[in-house]
Protein backbone atom coordinates (compact mmCIF):
# COMPACT_ATOMS: atom_id res chain seq x y z
CA UNK A 1 0.00 0.00 0.00
CA UNK A 2 2.76 2.40 0.99
CA UNK A 3 4.47 1.49 -2.25
CA UNK A 4 1.38 2.33 -4.25
CA UNK A 5 1.02 5.62 -2.44
CA UNK A 6 4.61 6.43 -3.24
CA UNK A 7 3.89 5.97 -6.96
CA UNK A 8 1.39 8.81 -6.72
CA UNK A 9 3.19 11.03 -4.22
CA UNK A 10 6.69 10.84 -5.63
CA UNK A 11 6.07 12.89 -8.77
CA UNK A 12 4.20 15.55 -6.82
CA UNK A 13 7.31 17.10 -5.34
CA UNK A 14 10.39 14.92 -5.03
CA UNK A 15 10.48 13.76 -8.61
CA UNK A 16 8.26 16.38 -10.18
CA UNK A 17 8.14 16.03 -13.97
CA UNK A 18 8.38 19.80 -14.55
CA UNK A 19 10.68 21.12 -11.84
CA UNK A 20 12.84 18.04 -11.33
CA UNK A 21 12.98 16.38 -14.73
CA UNK A 22 12.30 19.66 -16.57
CA UNK A 23 9.85 18.06 -18.99
CA UNK A 24 6.72 19.58 -20.49
CA UNK A 25 8.08 23.08 -20.06
CA UNK A 26 6.87 24.42 -23.41
CA UNK A 27 3.22 24.01 -22.51
CA UNK A 28 3.96 25.36 -19.05
CA UNK A 29 5.17 28.53 -20.75
CA UNK A 30 2.33 28.74 -23.22
CA UNK A 31 -0.90 28.09 -21.35
CA UNK A 32 -0.19 29.67 -17.97
CA UNK A 33 -1.26 33.27 -18.50
CA UNK A 34 -4.55 32.46 -16.75
CA UNK A 35 -5.42 29.97 -14.03
CA UNK A 36 -8.52 28.78 -15.88
CA UNK A 37 -6.63 27.70 -19.01
CA UNK A 38 -3.94 26.11 -16.86
CA UNK A 39 -6.58 24.11 -14.97
CA UNK A 40 -8.24 22.85 -18.13
CA UNK A 41 -4.88 22.00 -19.64
CA UNK A 42 -3.89 20.14 -16.47
CA UNK A 43 -7.07 18.09 -16.48
CA UNK A 44 -6.67 17.30 -20.18
CA UNK A 45 -3.07 16.22 -19.75
CA UNK A 46 -3.77 14.14 -16.65
CA UNK A 47 -6.62 12.36 -18.44
CA UNK A 48 -4.50 11.65 -21.51
CA UNK A 49 -1.56 10.52 -19.39
CA UNK A 50 -3.68 8.08 -17.35
CA UNK A 51 -5.36 6.76 -20.46
CA UNK A 52 -2.19 6.28 -22.43
CA UNK A 53 -0.40 4.69 -19.48
CA UNK A 54 -3.20 2.17 -18.98
CA UNK A 55 -3.57 1.31 -22.67
CA UNK A 56 0.14 0.98 -23.27
CA UNK A 57 0.52 -1.07 -20.13
CA UNK A 58 -2.20 -3.42 -21.36
CA UNK A 59 -0.47 -3.72 -24.72
CA UNK A 60 3.02 -3.90 -23.28
CA UNK A 61 3.55 -7.59 -24.02
CA UNK A 62 2.21 -7.30 -27.56
CA UNK A 63 4.14 -4.27 -28.78
CA UNK A 64 7.19 -5.19 -30.89
CA UNK A 65 10.16 -3.39 -29.42
CA UNK A 66 11.30 -1.89 -32.72
CA UNK A 67 8.11 0.01 -33.41
CA UNK A 68 7.07 0.70 -29.85
CA UNK A 69 7.35 4.49 -30.24
CA UNK A 70 5.01 4.47 -33.21
CA UNK A 71 2.48 2.41 -31.28
CA UNK A 72 2.78 4.70 -28.29
CA UNK A 73 2.27 7.75 -30.47
CA UNK A 74 -0.84 6.19 -32.06
CA UNK A 75 -2.36 5.59 -28.63
CA UNK A 76 -1.46 9.05 -27.35
CA UNK A 77 -2.64 10.81 -30.50
CA UNK A 78 -5.99 9.04 -30.36
CA UNK A 79 -6.50 10.05 -26.74
CA UNK A 80 -5.45 13.64 -27.42
CA UNK A 81 -7.92 13.95 -30.27
CA UNK A 82 -10.61 12.59 -27.98
CA UNK A 83 -9.68 15.09 -25.28
CA UNK A 84 -9.63 17.92 -27.80
CA UNK A 85 -13.12 17.03 -29.06
CA UNK A 86 -14.50 16.81 -25.53
CA UNK A 87 -13.05 20.22 -24.64
CA UNK A 88 -14.53 21.73 -27.78
CA UNK A 89 -17.90 20.28 -26.95
CA UNK A 90 -18.06 21.36 -23.30
CA UNK A 91 -15.69 24.31 -22.70
CA UNK A 92 -15.49 25.87 -26.13
CA UNK A 93 -14.12 29.26 -25.02
CA UNK A 94 -11.22 27.85 -23.07
CA UNK A 95 -10.48 25.30 -25.75
CA UNK A 96 -10.21 28.20 -28.20
CA UNK A 97 -7.75 29.96 -25.90
CA UNK A 98 -5.69 26.81 -25.57
CA UNK A 99 -5.67 26.63 -29.39
CA UNK A 100 -2.96 24.26 -30.60
CA UNK A 101 -1.64 23.41 -27.18
CA UNK A 102 -4.18 20.68 -26.53
CA UNK A 103 -3.13 19.06 -29.78
CA UNK A 104 0.48 19.48 -28.77
CA UNK A 105 -0.06 17.21 -25.75
CA UNK A 106 0.86 14.50 -28.28
CA UNK A 107 4.42 15.77 -28.23
CA UNK A 108 4.48 16.47 -24.50
CA UNK A 109 7.57 14.74 -23.17
CA UNK A 110 5.84 13.75 -19.95
CA UNK A 111 3.27 11.55 -21.73
CA UNK A 112 5.82 9.90 -23.97
CA UNK A 113 8.34 9.68 -21.15
CA UNK A 114 5.98 7.90 -18.75
CA UNK A 115 4.90 5.49 -21.48
CA UNK A 116 8.51 4.65 -22.24
CA UNK A 117 9.83 4.66 -18.72
CA UNK A 118 6.95 3.20 -16.76
CA UNK A 119 3.95 1.81 -18.61
CA UNK A 120 6.03 -0.50 -20.80
CA UNK A 121 7.36 -2.31 -17.74
CA UNK A 122 4.47 -2.21 -15.27
CA UNK A 123 0.93 -3.59 -14.91
CA UNK A 124 -2.09 -1.41 -15.73
CA UNK A 125 -3.15 -0.38 -12.24
CA UNK A 126 0.31 0.78 -11.24
CA UNK A 127 0.64 2.59 -14.55
CA UNK A 128 -2.68 4.28 -13.90
CA UNK A 129 -1.44 5.53 -10.53
CA UNK A 130 1.78 6.66 -12.13
CA UNK A 131 -0.28 8.62 -14.66
CA UNK A 132 -2.30 10.23 -11.87
CA UNK A 133 0.85 11.14 -9.94
CA UNK A 134 2.72 12.65 -12.85
CA UNK A 135 -0.39 14.39 -14.15
CA UNK A 136 -0.96 15.97 -10.75
CA UNK A 137 2.72 16.88 -10.43
CA UNK A 138 2.48 18.69 -13.75
CA UNK A 139 -0.82 20.27 -12.69
CA UNK A 140 0.55 21.65 -9.42
CA UNK A 141 3.35 23.47 -11.20
CA UNK A 142 1.11 24.65 -14.03
CA UNK A 143 -1.49 26.09 -11.69
CA UNK A 144 1.15 27.64 -9.42
CA UNK A 145 2.87 29.33 -12.34
CA UNK A 146 -0.47 30.46 -13.75
CA UNK A 147 -1.54 31.87 -10.37
CA UNK A 148 1.63 33.97 -10.15
CA UNK A 149 1.35 35.13 -13.73
CA UNK A 150 -2.33 36.00 -13.62
CA UNK A 151 -2.02 37.74 -10.27
CA UNK A 152 1.07 39.77 -11.15
CA UNK A 153 0.21 40.25 -14.81
CA UNK A 154 -3.43 41.22 -14.71
CA UNK A 155 -4.19 41.45 -10.99
CA UNK A 156 -6.85 38.73 -11.14
CA UNK A 157 -7.23 35.10 -10.08
CA UNK A 158 -9.60 32.88 -12.08
CA UNK A 159 -10.92 36.08 -13.60
CA UNK A 160 -11.81 37.66 -10.23
CA UNK A 161 -10.09 40.96 -9.54
CA UNK A 162 -7.75 40.62 -6.57
CA UNK A 163 -5.39 43.53 -7.05
CA UNK A 164 -7.50 46.49 -8.04
CA UNK A 165 -6.39 48.21 -11.24
CA UNK A 166 -6.91 51.51 -9.43
CA UNK A 167 -3.58 51.13 -7.68
CA UNK A 168 -2.00 48.03 -9.20
CA UNK A 169 -0.22 48.36 -12.52
CA UNK A 170 -0.18 45.01 -14.31
CA UNK A 171 3.28 43.63 -15.02
CA UNK A 172 3.02 42.75 -18.70
CA UNK A 173 6.29 40.83 -18.65
CA UNK A 174 4.43 38.17 -16.67
CA UNK A 175 2.00 37.75 -19.56
CA UNK A 176 4.87 37.07 -21.97
CA UNK A 177 6.56 33.64 -22.11
CA UNK A 178 9.81 34.95 -20.51
CA UNK A 179 7.77 35.74 -17.39
CA UNK A 180 6.87 32.06 -17.10
CA UNK A 181 10.54 31.17 -17.54
CA UNK A 182 11.45 33.35 -14.58
CA UNK A 183 8.65 31.93 -12.42
CA UNK A 184 9.47 28.31 -13.28
CA UNK A 185 13.13 29.03 -12.61
CA UNK A 186 12.30 30.43 -9.20
CA UNK A 187 10.05 27.44 -8.45
CA UNK A 188 12.85 25.06 -9.39
CA UNK A 189 15.22 27.00 -7.14
CA UNK A 190 12.68 26.92 -4.33
CA UNK A 191 12.20 23.19 -4.65
CA UNK A 192 15.84 22.23 -4.99
CA UNK A 193 17.26 24.44 -2.29
CA UNK A 194 14.45 24.85 0.19
CA UNK A 195 12.22 21.75 0.05
CA UNK A 196 14.79 19.13 -0.96
CA UNK A 197 17.33 20.47 1.50
CA UNK A 198 15.01 19.90 4.42
CA UNK A 199 14.21 16.44 3.06
CA UNK A 200 17.89 15.58 2.77
CA UNK A 201 18.57 16.78 6.29
CA UNK A 202 15.72 14.62 7.59
CA UNK A 203 17.29 11.57 5.96
CA UNK B 1 41.05 60.12 9.89
CA UNK B 2 42.65 58.70 13.02
CA UNK B 3 39.30 58.99 14.74
CA UNK B 4 37.55 56.85 12.13
CA UNK B 5 40.33 54.28 12.21
CA UNK B 6 40.12 54.06 16.01
CA UNK B 7 36.36 53.75 15.86
CA UNK B 8 36.55 50.95 13.31
CA UNK B 9 39.25 49.11 15.20
CA UNK B 10 37.33 49.41 18.45
CA UNK B 11 34.27 47.65 17.01
CA UNK B 12 36.13 45.21 14.76
CA UNK B 13 35.98 42.38 17.30
CA UNK B 14 32.17 42.56 17.32
CA UNK B 15 32.13 41.22 13.76
CA UNK B 16 34.56 38.35 14.24
CA UNK B 17 33.52 34.71 13.99
CA UNK B 18 31.16 33.91 16.85
CA UNK B 19 30.68 37.56 17.85
CA UNK B 20 27.16 39.01 18.01
CA UNK B 21 27.27 40.87 14.68
CA UNK B 22 29.12 38.28 12.65
CA UNK B 23 26.23 37.77 10.22
CA UNK B 24 26.44 41.39 9.05
CA UNK B 25 30.24 41.30 8.77
CA UNK B 26 30.15 42.27 5.04
CA UNK B 27 28.67 45.65 5.96
CA UNK B 28 31.52 46.35 8.36
CA UNK B 29 34.02 45.09 5.81
CA UNK B 30 32.60 47.42 3.16
CA UNK B 31 32.77 50.45 5.45
CA UNK B 32 36.27 49.44 6.54
CA UNK B 33 37.74 49.01 3.07
CA UNK B 34 35.87 52.03 1.80
CA UNK B 35 37.75 54.29 4.17
CA UNK B 36 41.12 52.51 4.43
CA UNK B 37 43.32 50.07 2.63
CA UNK B 38 42.63 46.60 4.05
CA UNK B 39 45.13 45.36 6.60
CA UNK B 40 45.58 41.99 4.94
CA UNK B 41 48.62 41.79 2.72
CA UNK B 42 49.85 39.25 0.29
CA UNK B 43 52.92 37.69 1.76
CA UNK B 44 54.41 34.76 -0.15
CA UNK B 45 55.29 33.90 -3.68
CA UNK B 46 55.23 36.16 -6.68
CA UNK B 47 52.44 38.66 -7.04
CA UNK B 48 51.75 41.72 -9.12
CA UNK B 49 51.68 45.02 -7.27
CA UNK B 50 49.43 47.49 -8.95
CA UNK B 51 47.53 50.56 -7.87
CA UNK B 52 44.44 49.44 -9.73
CA UNK B 53 41.85 47.20 -8.13
CA UNK B 54 38.16 46.65 -8.68
CA UNK B 55 37.20 49.68 -6.58
CA UNK B 56 39.40 52.00 -8.68
CA UNK B 57 38.05 50.52 -11.91
CA UNK B 58 34.50 51.13 -10.81
CA UNK B 59 35.17 54.65 -9.62
CA UNK B 60 36.85 55.50 -12.92
CA UNK B 61 33.74 54.39 -14.77
CA UNK B 62 31.70 56.66 -12.49
CA UNK B 63 34.00 59.58 -13.41
CA UNK B 64 33.58 58.75 -17.07
CA UNK B 65 29.81 58.75 -16.62
CA UNK B 66 29.85 62.24 -15.13
CA UNK B 67 29.60 64.13 -18.46
CA UNK B 68 26.55 62.05 -19.37
CA UNK B 69 25.07 62.52 -15.91
CA UNK B 70 25.61 66.28 -15.72
CA UNK B 71 24.36 66.79 -19.24
CA UNK B 72 21.41 64.52 -18.52
CA UNK B 73 20.50 66.52 -15.42
CA UNK B 74 20.65 69.76 -17.37
CA UNK B 75 18.73 68.32 -20.29
CA UNK B 76 15.97 66.87 -18.08
CA UNK B 77 15.53 70.26 -16.42
CA UNK B 78 15.69 72.07 -19.73
CA UNK B 79 13.11 69.84 -21.38
CA UNK B 80 10.85 70.16 -18.34
CA UNK B 81 11.10 73.93 -18.28
CA UNK B 82 10.50 74.09 -22.02
CA UNK B 83 7.40 71.87 -22.03
CA UNK B 84 6.01 73.56 -18.94
CA UNK B 85 6.81 76.98 -20.40
CA UNK B 86 8.64 78.20 -17.31
CA UNK B 87 9.53 81.86 -18.01
CA UNK B 88 13.14 83.15 -17.86
CA UNK B 89 14.65 79.80 -16.97
CA UNK B 90 18.45 80.03 -16.88
CA UNK B 91 21.20 77.44 -16.59
CA UNK B 92 20.90 77.29 -12.79
CA UNK B 93 17.15 76.78 -12.99
CA UNK B 94 17.58 73.99 -15.51
CA UNK B 95 20.19 72.28 -13.35
CA UNK B 96 18.10 72.58 -10.18
CA UNK B 97 14.97 71.32 -11.88
CA UNK B 98 17.00 68.50 -13.41
CA UNK B 99 18.42 67.52 -10.03
CA UNK B 100 14.93 67.43 -8.54
CA UNK B 101 13.92 65.05 -11.31
CA UNK B 102 17.03 62.87 -11.56
CA UNK B 103 18.41 62.57 -8.02
CA UNK B 104 15.44 60.63 -6.60
CA UNK B 105 15.82 58.09 -9.40
CA UNK B 106 19.52 57.63 -8.68
CA UNK B 107 18.84 57.46 -4.96
CA UNK B 108 16.16 54.77 -5.29
CA UNK B 109 18.36 52.79 -7.65
CA UNK B 110 21.27 52.81 -5.19
CA UNK B 111 19.17 52.27 -2.07
CA UNK B 112 17.15 49.32 -3.38
CA UNK B 113 20.06 47.80 -5.29
CA UNK B 114 22.26 48.25 -2.22
CA UNK B 115 19.72 46.53 -0.02
CA UNK B 116 19.79 43.39 -2.19
CA UNK B 117 23.55 43.50 -2.52
CA UNK B 118 24.00 43.67 1.26
CA UNK B 119 21.36 41.01 1.89
CA UNK B 120 23.03 38.54 -0.47
CA UNK B 121 26.50 39.37 0.87
CA UNK B 122 25.40 38.68 4.42
CA UNK B 123 23.62 35.43 3.54
CA UNK B 124 26.40 34.19 1.30
CA UNK B 125 29.18 35.51 3.54
CA UNK B 126 31.17 37.26 0.84
CA UNK B 127 32.34 40.87 0.95
CA UNK B 128 30.08 43.49 -0.61
CA UNK B 129 31.19 43.97 -4.19
CA UNK B 130 31.62 47.27 -5.92
CA UNK B 131 29.71 46.29 -9.05
CA UNK B 132 26.60 47.96 -7.77
CA UNK B 133 28.39 51.29 -7.72
CA UNK B 134 28.35 51.24 -11.53
CA UNK B 135 25.17 49.22 -12.18
CA UNK B 136 23.17 51.40 -9.81
CA UNK B 137 24.37 54.50 -11.62
CA UNK B 138 24.11 53.20 -15.19
CA UNK B 139 20.52 52.14 -14.65
CA UNK B 140 19.05 55.61 -13.92
CA UNK B 141 20.91 57.04 -16.89
CA UNK B 142 19.13 54.74 -19.32
CA UNK B 143 15.67 55.53 -17.99
CA UNK B 144 13.35 58.32 -19.09
CA UNK B 145 13.16 61.09 -16.48
CA UNK B 146 9.43 60.53 -16.09
CA UNK B 147 9.80 56.98 -14.80
CA UNK B 148 7.78 56.32 -11.59
CA UNK B 149 10.14 55.66 -8.69
CA UNK B 150 8.53 52.36 -7.67
CA UNK B 151 9.29 51.05 -11.14
CA UNK B 152 12.93 52.00 -10.65
CA UNK B 153 12.87 49.94 -7.45
CA UNK B 154 11.24 46.93 -9.08
CA UNK B 155 13.55 47.16 -12.09
CA UNK B 156 16.81 47.31 -10.15
CA UNK B 157 15.57 44.50 -7.91
CA UNK B 158 15.05 42.27 -10.93
CA UNK B 159 18.38 43.24 -12.46
CA UNK B 160 20.43 42.73 -9.31
CA UNK B 161 18.71 39.59 -8.01
CA UNK B 162 17.81 37.69 -11.18
CA UNK B 163 20.55 39.16 -13.37
CA UNK B 164 23.47 39.03 -10.98
CA UNK B 165 23.10 37.62 -7.49
CA UNK B 166 21.55 34.27 -8.38
CA UNK B 167 24.53 33.64 -10.66
CA UNK B 168 26.90 34.37 -7.79
CA UNK B 169 27.26 38.15 -7.62
CA UNK B 170 29.63 40.63 -9.25
CA UNK B 171 31.72 39.08 -11.97
CA UNK B 172 29.44 36.08 -12.44
CA UNK B 173 26.56 37.72 -14.29
CA UNK B 174 25.75 36.48 -17.77
CA UNK B 175 24.14 39.72 -18.94
CA UNK B 176 24.62 43.33 -17.94
CA UNK B 177 22.50 43.88 -14.78
CA UNK B 178 21.66 47.52 -15.55
CA UNK B 179 20.47 46.63 -19.04
CA UNK B 180 18.50 43.68 -17.73
CA UNK B 181 16.77 45.99 -15.26
CA UNK B 182 15.85 48.25 -18.11
CA UNK B 183 14.67 45.35 -20.26
CA UNK B 184 12.47 44.26 -17.37
CA UNK B 185 10.78 47.66 -17.17
CA UNK B 186 10.63 47.87 -20.96
CA UNK B 187 8.60 44.66 -21.18
CA UNK B 188 6.76 44.86 -17.86
CA UNK B 189 5.71 48.50 -17.86
CA UNK B 190 5.98 49.45 -21.50
CA UNK B 191 3.86 52.55 -20.99
CA UNK B 192 6.56 54.20 -18.88
CA UNK B 193 9.18 53.70 -21.57
CA UNK B 194 7.18 54.72 -24.60
CA UNK B 195 4.29 56.92 -25.43
CA UNK B 196 3.28 60.41 -24.65
CA UNK B 197 5.07 61.48 -21.47
CA UNK B 198 5.63 65.13 -20.70
CA UNK B 199 9.18 65.13 -21.74
CA UNK B 200 8.34 63.60 -25.04
CA UNK B 201 5.42 65.74 -26.11
CA UNK B 202 6.03 68.90 -28.04
CA UNK B 203 2.74 70.53 -28.77
CA UNK B 204 0.57 68.20 -30.75
CA UNK B 205 3.44 66.19 -32.07
CA UNK B 206 3.54 62.81 -30.37
CA UNK B 207 7.04 61.53 -29.95
CA UNK B 208 8.23 58.11 -28.99
CA UNK B 209 10.66 58.12 -26.09
CA UNK B 210 12.03 54.60 -26.33
CA UNK B 211 15.67 54.71 -25.24
CA UNK B 212 15.45 58.42 -25.77
CA UNK B 213 15.26 57.52 -29.40
CA UNK B 214 13.20 60.55 -30.03
CA UNK B 215 14.51 61.24 -33.50
CA UNK B 216 14.07 57.54 -34.13
CA UNK B 217 10.57 57.83 -32.80
CA UNK B 218 9.83 60.71 -35.11
CA UNK B 219 11.25 58.84 -38.07
CA UNK B 220 9.58 55.51 -37.37
CA UNK B 221 6.21 57.10 -36.63
CA UNK B 222 6.12 59.24 -39.77
CA UNK B 223 2.62 59.91 -41.04
CA UNK B 224 1.43 58.22 -44.21
CA UNK B 225 3.07 59.65 -47.32
CA UNK B 226 5.92 61.41 -45.55
CA UNK B 227 9.33 59.79 -45.57
CA UNK B 228 12.25 59.78 -43.20
CA UNK B 229 14.27 61.67 -45.77
CA UNK B 230 11.70 64.48 -45.72
CA UNK B 231 11.93 64.78 -41.95
CA UNK B 232 15.69 65.09 -42.12
CA UNK B 233 15.53 67.55 -45.00
CA UNK B 234 12.96 69.70 -43.24
CA UNK B 235 15.13 69.90 -40.14
CA UNK B 236 12.77 68.02 -37.84
CA UNK B 237 15.69 65.81 -36.94
CA UNK B 238 19.13 67.32 -37.28
CA UNK B 239 22.49 65.63 -36.91
CA UNK B 240 23.88 68.38 -34.68
CA UNK B 241 20.88 68.31 -32.36
CA UNK B 242 21.16 64.56 -31.97
CA UNK B 243 24.94 64.80 -31.49
CA UNK B 244 24.66 67.41 -28.74
CA UNK B 245 21.61 65.75 -27.27
CA UNK B 246 19.39 68.75 -26.55
CA UNK B 247 16.25 66.73 -26.98
CA UNK B 248 13.86 64.55 -25.01
CA UNK B 249 14.96 61.06 -24.15
CA UNK B 250 16.49 58.83 -21.49
CA UNK B 251 18.45 60.79 -18.90
CA UNK B 252 22.03 60.03 -19.86
CA UNK B 253 21.66 58.80 -23.39
CA UNK B 254 20.64 61.76 -25.50
CA UNK B 255 24.05 63.35 -25.92
CA UNK B 256 26.49 61.50 -28.15
CA UNK B 257 29.04 64.19 -27.30
CA UNK B 258 28.91 63.42 -23.56
CA UNK B 259 29.27 59.72 -24.32
CA UNK B 260 32.26 60.52 -26.52
CA UNK B 261 33.94 62.40 -23.66
CA UNK B 262 33.23 59.43 -21.41
CA UNK B 263 34.69 57.10 -24.02
CA UNK B 264 37.90 59.12 -24.18
CA UNK B 265 38.20 59.02 -20.38
CA UNK B 266 37.65 55.26 -20.29
CA UNK B 267 40.16 54.62 -23.07
CA UNK B 268 42.82 56.90 -21.55
CA UNK B 269 42.41 55.09 -18.23
CA UNK B 270 42.71 51.83 -20.13
CA UNK B 271 39.53 50.42 -18.62
CA UNK B 272 37.16 49.86 -21.51
CA UNK B 273 38.05 47.95 -24.63
CA UNK B 274 38.62 50.11 -27.71
CA UNK B 275 38.15 47.04 -29.85
CA UNK B 276 34.57 46.63 -28.75
CA UNK B 277 33.71 50.30 -29.21
CA UNK B 278 35.30 50.47 -32.64
CA UNK B 279 33.75 47.19 -33.73
CA UNK B 280 30.31 48.43 -32.66
CA UNK B 281 30.75 51.55 -34.78
CA UNK B 282 32.04 49.59 -37.79
CA UNK B 283 29.21 47.07 -37.51
CA UNK B 284 26.65 49.83 -37.26
CA UNK B 285 28.01 51.93 -40.11
CA UNK B 286 28.53 49.07 -42.54
CA UNK B 287 25.10 47.57 -41.96
CA UNK B 288 23.45 50.98 -42.09
CA UNK B 289 25.21 51.73 -45.37
CA UNK B 290 23.97 48.47 -46.85
CA UNK B 291 20.46 49.18 -45.60
CA UNK B 292 20.65 52.72 -46.95
CA UNK B 293 21.78 51.57 -50.39
CA UNK B 294 19.54 48.55 -50.86
CA UNK B 295 16.82 48.78 -48.23
CA UNK B 296 13.25 49.63 -49.09
CA UNK B 297 11.74 50.24 -45.65
CA UNK B 298 11.11 53.90 -44.71
CA UNK B 299 13.73 53.74 -41.95
CA UNK B 300 16.43 52.74 -44.42
CA UNK B 301 16.38 56.24 -45.87
CA UNK B 302 18.16 57.55 -42.80
CA UNK B 303 21.78 58.35 -43.70
CA UNK B 304 24.15 55.90 -41.98
CA UNK B 305 25.99 58.46 -39.85
CA UNK B 306 22.70 59.55 -38.24
CA UNK B 307 22.47 56.14 -36.62
CA UNK B 308 25.64 56.88 -34.65
CA UNK B 309 24.14 59.78 -32.76
CA UNK B 310 20.52 58.73 -32.48
CA UNK B 311 18.96 56.75 -29.67
CA UNK B 312 21.05 54.95 -27.12
CA UNK B 313 23.77 53.71 -29.46
CA UNK B 314 26.60 55.95 -28.25
CA UNK B 315 25.87 55.25 -24.59
CA UNK B 316 25.37 51.55 -25.23
CA UNK B 317 28.56 51.12 -27.22
CA UNK B 318 30.69 53.05 -24.71
CA UNK B 319 29.32 51.97 -21.33
CA UNK B 320 27.15 48.89 -21.84
CA UNK B 321 28.79 46.77 -24.53
CA UNK B 322 32.23 47.20 -22.93
CA UNK B 323 31.21 45.76 -19.54
CA UNK B 324 34.16 43.40 -19.03
CA UNK B 325 32.08 40.72 -17.32
CA UNK B 326 29.38 40.22 -19.92
CA UNK B 327 31.40 41.05 -23.05
CA UNK B 328 33.59 38.67 -25.01
CA UNK B 329 37.01 38.28 -23.44
CA UNK B 330 39.31 37.32 -26.32
CA UNK B 331 40.57 40.01 -28.67
CA UNK B 332 39.18 38.40 -31.81
CA UNK B 333 36.00 37.69 -29.89
CA UNK B 334 35.68 41.36 -29.00
CA UNK B 335 35.75 42.33 -32.68
CA UNK B 336 33.05 39.81 -33.55
CA UNK B 337 30.98 40.71 -30.50
CA UNK B 338 31.09 44.45 -31.17
CA UNK B 339 30.48 44.11 -34.89
CA UNK B 340 27.41 41.96 -34.34
CA UNK B 341 26.02 44.43 -31.78
CA UNK B 342 26.27 47.24 -34.32
CA UNK B 343 24.74 45.06 -37.01
CA UNK B 344 21.83 43.93 -34.82
CA UNK B 345 21.07 47.52 -33.83
CA UNK B 346 20.49 48.42 -37.48
CA UNK B 347 18.52 45.26 -38.15
CA UNK B 348 16.14 46.09 -35.30
CA UNK B 349 15.97 49.80 -36.09
CA UNK B 350 15.55 49.57 -39.84
CA UNK B 351 14.02 46.20 -40.63
CA UNK B 352 11.86 45.54 -37.59
CA UNK B 353 8.80 47.73 -37.39
CA UNK B 354 8.00 46.53 -33.85
CA UNK B 355 10.75 48.41 -32.03
CA UNK B 356 12.09 51.83 -33.02
CA UNK B 357 15.29 51.20 -31.04
CA UNK B 358 17.38 48.07 -30.72
CA UNK B 359 20.51 48.90 -28.73
CA UNK B 360 19.34 47.35 -25.49
CA UNK B 361 18.10 44.18 -27.17
CA UNK B 362 21.22 43.75 -29.30
CA UNK B 363 23.61 44.16 -26.39
CA UNK B 364 21.64 41.75 -24.20
CA UNK B 365 21.52 39.24 -27.03
CA UNK B 366 25.23 39.49 -27.71
CA UNK B 367 25.93 39.22 -23.95
CA UNK B 368 24.35 35.79 -24.17
CA UNK B 369 26.43 34.91 -27.23
CA UNK B 370 29.74 36.19 -25.85
CA UNK B 371 30.84 32.94 -24.15
CA UNK B 372 30.07 31.06 -27.36
CA UNK B 373 32.16 33.48 -29.43
CA UNK B 374 35.04 33.16 -26.97
CA UNK B 375 34.82 29.41 -27.08
CA UNK B 376 35.03 29.43 -30.90
CA UNK B 377 37.98 31.80 -30.83
CA UNK B 378 39.87 29.71 -28.30
CA UNK B 379 39.11 26.51 -30.22
CA UNK B 380 40.37 28.13 -33.37
CA UNK B 381 43.63 29.16 -31.68
CA UNK B 382 44.13 25.69 -30.29
CA UNK B 383 43.57 24.10 -33.68
CA UNK B 384 45.93 26.52 -35.42
CA UNK B 385 48.68 25.94 -32.89
CA UNK B 386 48.30 22.21 -33.15
CA UNK B 387 48.69 22.41 -36.92
CA UNK B 388 51.76 24.57 -36.59
CA UNK B 389 53.47 22.42 -34.02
Amino acid sequence: MAKLRKIVSDPLADNNPVTWQVLGVCSALAVTTQVSTALVMSIALTAVLCGSNVVISLLRNMIPNKIRMIVELCVIATLVILADQILRAFVYDISKQLSVFVGLIITNCIVMGRAEAYALQNPPFKSFLDGIGNGLGYSIILVAVAAFRELLGSGTLLGITVLSPEWYVGNTLMLLPPGAFVIIGLLIWFQRTVISKTLREED
Amino acid sequence: MKFILKLQDSVRHLFKEGAPFHHVEPIFDAADTFAFTPAEQTHRGAHVRDAIDIKRVMITVIYALMPCFLFGVWNAGYQYNMTHAVPDARLVDHMLRGLIIVLPIVFVSYAVGGFWEVLFSCVRKHPINEGLLVSGFLFPLILPPTIPLWQVAVGITFGIVIGKEIFGGTGMNVVNPALLSRAFIFFAYAKSMTGNVWIASKGDQVVDAVTGATPLGVLSAMPEGATAADAIASGQVSFMQAFLGVMPGSIGETSALACLIGAVMLLLAGIASWRIMLACVIGLLSTATLAHLFGSSPMSQIPPHYHLVMGGFAFGAVFMATDPVSAAATNAGKWIYGFLIGMLVIIVRVLNAGFPEGVMLSILFMNLMAPLIDSFVVDHHVRRRRKRG
